[in-house]
Order: structure tokens, then sequence, then C-alpha cells
């Protein structure tokens, strides 16, 4: 097994004015060349989780520790030399071309004003090439379409070398074709380049299937963690989402339905 | 190619705010002026008001427009600089509250224009905090044009109850201009611009992230809050060094960081050193029409820069709305 890159334990955090918290007590670990899925309803703390990995915030109690170090103990630099991550949103003021969007990527690796080295530019290109965006490099990213706008930030986060990749919600309004594309890519970085990466998502039948191992937020707290096939069961997802669902295996990974009101469940044949 | 172009057109508008002026000098006499030689009221001229003049207005206007492409990307807004965001306010206010005390001394009036900016700059971001958890950009712009207002209404209680003769010189002063140009004004602008001008290139790269918003630019490596705060002093500084020595000039911090991205692109490293020179161009050429067009009397160059501004600007919406 990998080295444990991120690891949360027992982290709580309340946002100031809330009387709730929105992380309450989760313990966590990811390793090098392994992918978790962070699966929950809305308002289950799932970004606030990623917030708490990445140490933009704080946690009020518990420990996040990032490569063997709490993660406080790094300054923002040396975290995205560390953890290269894709927000859920992010809105650029200017149309920079898609060579100096990943280019900032590097940003971390950098003098301030020194010009890129080779390193830089070997770094970016390997993005470019890993994430298949290498023919618009040219291009204005208010040009690209979602999915390739989607594929340019994880060339950016990988052009940061980081040990870990975390993505919020990476296929948010992506078309089947480019969500698949985007899951693809992911799951390739994580398992043949050894990065450890965690994606948060509402697609839990699309990331069961390729993921190692998920965890399913409810209420700020982990419901439910471990394989998917021991994660995605008829009574954790009912219990999350609030809602009947059917699951079912498919091809050796459990995938669930939810059931239209008034709709019975099927009888099943090892019923 | 394109570096060149714009230093030919900086090279040209400083060697025509040398030669052209109320006083018809020509040329050939005004460079030759400019090197002690030739006719000493010539001499005069041409070295101890013109050429200062020219320098200041060049100074100013670069860095209006560096200040401008800074607050472009750090209030995340292409229409904001310092004129609508209410820092040349915050800054005139304090710069004329300053004179009507009869605060002395050359450094006090920069001093307080840059206590005037910080307020001013405070005033618009808790305005615009008022709204929302978070800072909308649209909405920091509209507070920062509200703030301006008060400025202004504040400087209308001041001007009111001083005496007319002081009324007519900040009147004019604060509508922007070179008039008090001179090597010493020269020098304790520079002294105020250098070491914010330096940081805001020095930091380039982290704007560049900046403009992407707040949360990565973090993620990013850079520490954001460190960071704004920077930046806004720095802002508040050049602006206030700018309002101190030439009064409010606006449009040039908007209009000419949009003129070279649509040239040079929008990375803050070519962005910053270019909106320099343009703006120092344009500044200047604009402060030589402002001596000559309606020579031998003088009309403030925030005149000139606003009434060729605001059409820019009206232009700029257009293609932004888009």
């Amino acid at each position: 097994m990998g080295e444990v890159i991120l690891e949360l334990a027992g982290v709580r955090y309340r946002y100031p004015g809330v009387d709730r918290d929105a992380v309450a007590g989760v313990t966590l670990h990811i390793r090098r060349g392994e992918l978790v899925g962070i699966v929950g309803p809305n308002g289950s703390g799932k970004t606030t989780l990623l917030r708490l990995l990445v140490g933009v915030l704080r946690a009020s109690a518990g420990c996040v520790t990032v490569v063997g170090k709490p993660v406080g103990e790094w300054n923002r630099r040396e975290l995205a030399r560390i953890i290269g991550v894709v927000p859920q949103r992010e809105e650029p003021v200017f149309p920079l071309t898609v060579e100096e969007t990943v280019f900032l990527g590097r940003y971390a690796h950098m003098g301030a004003l020194a010009a890129p080295r080779r390193a830089d530019r070997a770094a970016v290109k390997s993005a470019l090439e890993r994430c298949d965006v290498v023919e618009f490099t040219d291009r204005r990213i208010s040009t690209l379409s979602g999915g390739e706008w989607q594929r340019v930030r994880v060339a950016r986060a990988l052009a940061q070398e980081p040990q870990a990749l975390i993505l919020d919600e990476p296929t948010a309004n992506l078309d089947i074709r480019h969500e698949m594309e985007v899951f693809e890519l992911v799951s390739d970085l994580v398992h043949r380049d050894g990065i450890a990466g965690v994606v948060v998502t509402h697609h839990v039948n699309l990331v069961a299937r390729f993921v190692d191992r998920m965890v399913v937020m409810n209420d700020g707290r982990t419901e439910a963690s471990g394989t998917p096939g021991e994660v995605i069961t008829r009574e954790v997802l009912e219990r999350v989402f609030g809602w009947p669902v059917e699951v079912d295996m498919w091809r050796g990974v459990p995938q669930f339905v939810p059931l239209k009101s008034g709709e019975s469940r099927p009888i099943h044949r090892d019923d | 190619m394109r570096w060149l172009a714009l230093a030919m057109l900086a090279v040209a508008a400083v060697v025509a705010g040398v030669a052209l002026g109320p006083a018809d000098i020509g040329w050939s006499e005004s460079v030759r002026g400019l090197l002690g030689m030739g006719d000493e009221t010539v001499v005069a001229i041409v070295r101890q008001l013109r050429a200062p003049r020219v320098l200041l207005a060049f100074l100013v206007g670069g860095c209006l427009a560096v200040t401008g492409a800074t607050l472009q990307a750090l209030v995340r807004n292409p229409l904001a600089d310092p004129y609508l965001l209410g820092l040349s306010g915050g800054a005139g206010v304090g710069a004329v509250l300053a004179i009507a005390l009869h605060v002395g001394g050359a450094w006090a009036v920069p001093t307080a224009a840059f206590v005037g900016a910080l307020v001013a700059i405070g005033l618009v971001y808790r305005l615009a905090l008022v709204v929302g958890a978070g800072v909308d950009p649209r909405v920091l712009l509209l507070a920062g044009v509200v703030v301006s207002a008060f400025g202004g209404a504040i400087l209308g209680a001041i001007f009111s109850l001083s005496s007319a003769a002081e009324l007519q010189n900040a009147m004019m002063w604060l509508l922007g201009g070179f008039d008090a140009a001179s090597w010493r004004v020269l020098g304790i602008f520079s002294s105020y611009a250098a070491l914010p001008v330096a940081y805001l290139y020095y930091t380039n790269r982290p704007l560049d992230l900046l403009s992407l918003g707040e949360e990565p630019a973090q993620f990013l490596g850079t520490d954001v809050h460190r960071l704004k705060l920077r930046l806004y002093v720095s802002a508040s500084l050049l602006t206030a060094a700018c309002v101190a020595v030439s009064g409010i000039i606006g449009f040039v911090g908007l209009v000419v960081p949009h003129a070279v991205r649509m040239v040079l692109g929008h990375t803050h490293r070519t962005l910053l050193p270019a909106a320099f020179l343009l703006g120092g161009t344009l500044l200047t050429a604009a402060d030589v029409v402002a001596r000559t067009a309606f020579a031998p009397r003088q009309l403030p160059v925030g005149v000139v820069t606003a009434l060729v501004g605001v059409p820019v600007f009206a232009l700029l919406l257009r293609r932004w709305a888009k």
C-alpha cells in the first residue's frame, strides 16, 4: 500500500455564526495511488472537507496532516507543490491563453521575477499532453467548451506536479462524453502515475466505477466508508439521501436507481 | 516589435511635450535649450518648466495605468480603476483637507492623500460587504462611485467654507494638472511611487492568479489575504502620490490597461510595464493638448482625459457586455 499523503483525524469545523458543525468529526486517509470518491447530499460538508484538506480552512478540532506534517505548518506555496486542486467554481476575469493558464500551475515552483526554467516548461508540456489539450495551447480560455476548460484546469493542477489531486465536482455541467473523459483521465493519473486522488461528486454511480474507496457524507459526518461494494447499499443511500432507491450490481460494481414515487421494488432473483 | 512601437511612442510624446507649449519655441530650439544652449529664457522654460512637467506627466500616467491594471485583477472587475473605485476621490479629500488646514510641508499633502485613499477603499469595501457575505465585484464598483460622490460632497463643503482665492487654486488643482511641476515635486513623487511600482511588478504572477479568483489563487500557492492587503496599500500609495502632485485624473487607469490587453495579452508580466509606458505616453500627450489647445489659457489635464476617456469607456462597456 502506498504512503499516506492526506489524513484527517477527528476533524471538526464550524463556520462563524452558524450553530452547527459543517464537518463534525471526520477521520479519513488517502494514500498514494488511491482514488477516493466523496459523495453525499447538498450541504453534507463535502466542499468544507476539501477546504480543510487543503488548509484554506483551519479545523476547529482534530488534525489535518499533509505528508506527515500538520497542514498549518506548510505555507501556501509548499502546499501548492504537494496538492493540486481543481475547484468547483472558477470565473476568470481575463481570457488568458490555455498555455498561460496551465503555466499558472507552476507559480509555486517559480521565482517571483525569474523566467520559466526548463523544468517548468517540461511540466507544462507534459500536463498539456496528459490532458490532451495540446491542440489548443494558444486558444483563449474564453473560447473553450465546458469539457475543454475542465481538462485545462486538470492540466493546470497537474503542472503543479502534485502528490495529491483534489477535484470538486469536476463533471458538473458536462455531457456524458466529457464526464467520462474527465473520470478516465483522473483515474489514469491516480492509478498509473501514483498520485493520491480525491473526487467530490454527485455522480454516485459514475464515481463508484472509478474509485478504490468511497466516503458517504451526511450532516458533516462520514455515514459510510469503504469500497463501492461496501458503501453503495440501499440502507445507506436511502438514509443519506432520504429517497427510496434500488441497488443492483453491474459488472461487479453496485449501481443505484432512484425510484419514482409509488414505484414498487422489483423482485430480485436472489431475494 | 510591439515594445519598440510603444517605446517610440513614449519618446515621441516626451519630445513633443518639451517642444510644444504656450511659448512658441520650436523643436530645434527646444532641444538646444534642453542641452543648455541658446537663449537663457528658452533654457529656463525648457529645463525648469517643461522638462520636469513632461516627466511628471509621464510618471503619473504610468503609475495611474499600473494602478488601474492592478485594481482590475484585485477586485476582479475589468472596469475598475483608481478613479471609479473611489481611491482618487478619497486621496483628493485627504489632500484638500491637508491644504485647507494648512498642514505644512511638501510631504504632508501626499501623506494625507494616502490616508484619504486608504479610508476610501476601506469604506468601499465595507459598503460592498453590506450586500452579502462575499464581495461582488460589480457592487464594489458601485460602492466606489458612491464613496466618490461622498468625497465630492466633502470637497464641496470644504470649498464653500474656505476663502475665494484658495478655492480657485484648489479647484483647478483638483481637476487635474501639472502646473505645479518642478524638479522638487518630481523628486517627492518618485520617492512615494518607486516602491509600490516595484512591488506591483514583483507580484505580477500572483496578480495573474488573483484574476482567477481568491480560492484558486490560494490553491495555486499565494497567501491571498496578505497579498490583497499589500496590493490595496500599494494602489492607495500610488493613487495618493498621483493625486497629491496632479489632482484627480480619471480614465487613464481604466482605458490604458484595456488597450494593452487587446494587443499584448493578459499576463501581468507584460501588461504592467506596457501599461506604464502607454499610460505615460497618453498622459504626456493629454498634457500637451491641455497646454496648447486654448493657449494661452490652459485646460486642466483631467478634463482632457475625461473628454477622451468617457467615450472610450462607453466602447469598453459595449465590448465587456458582449
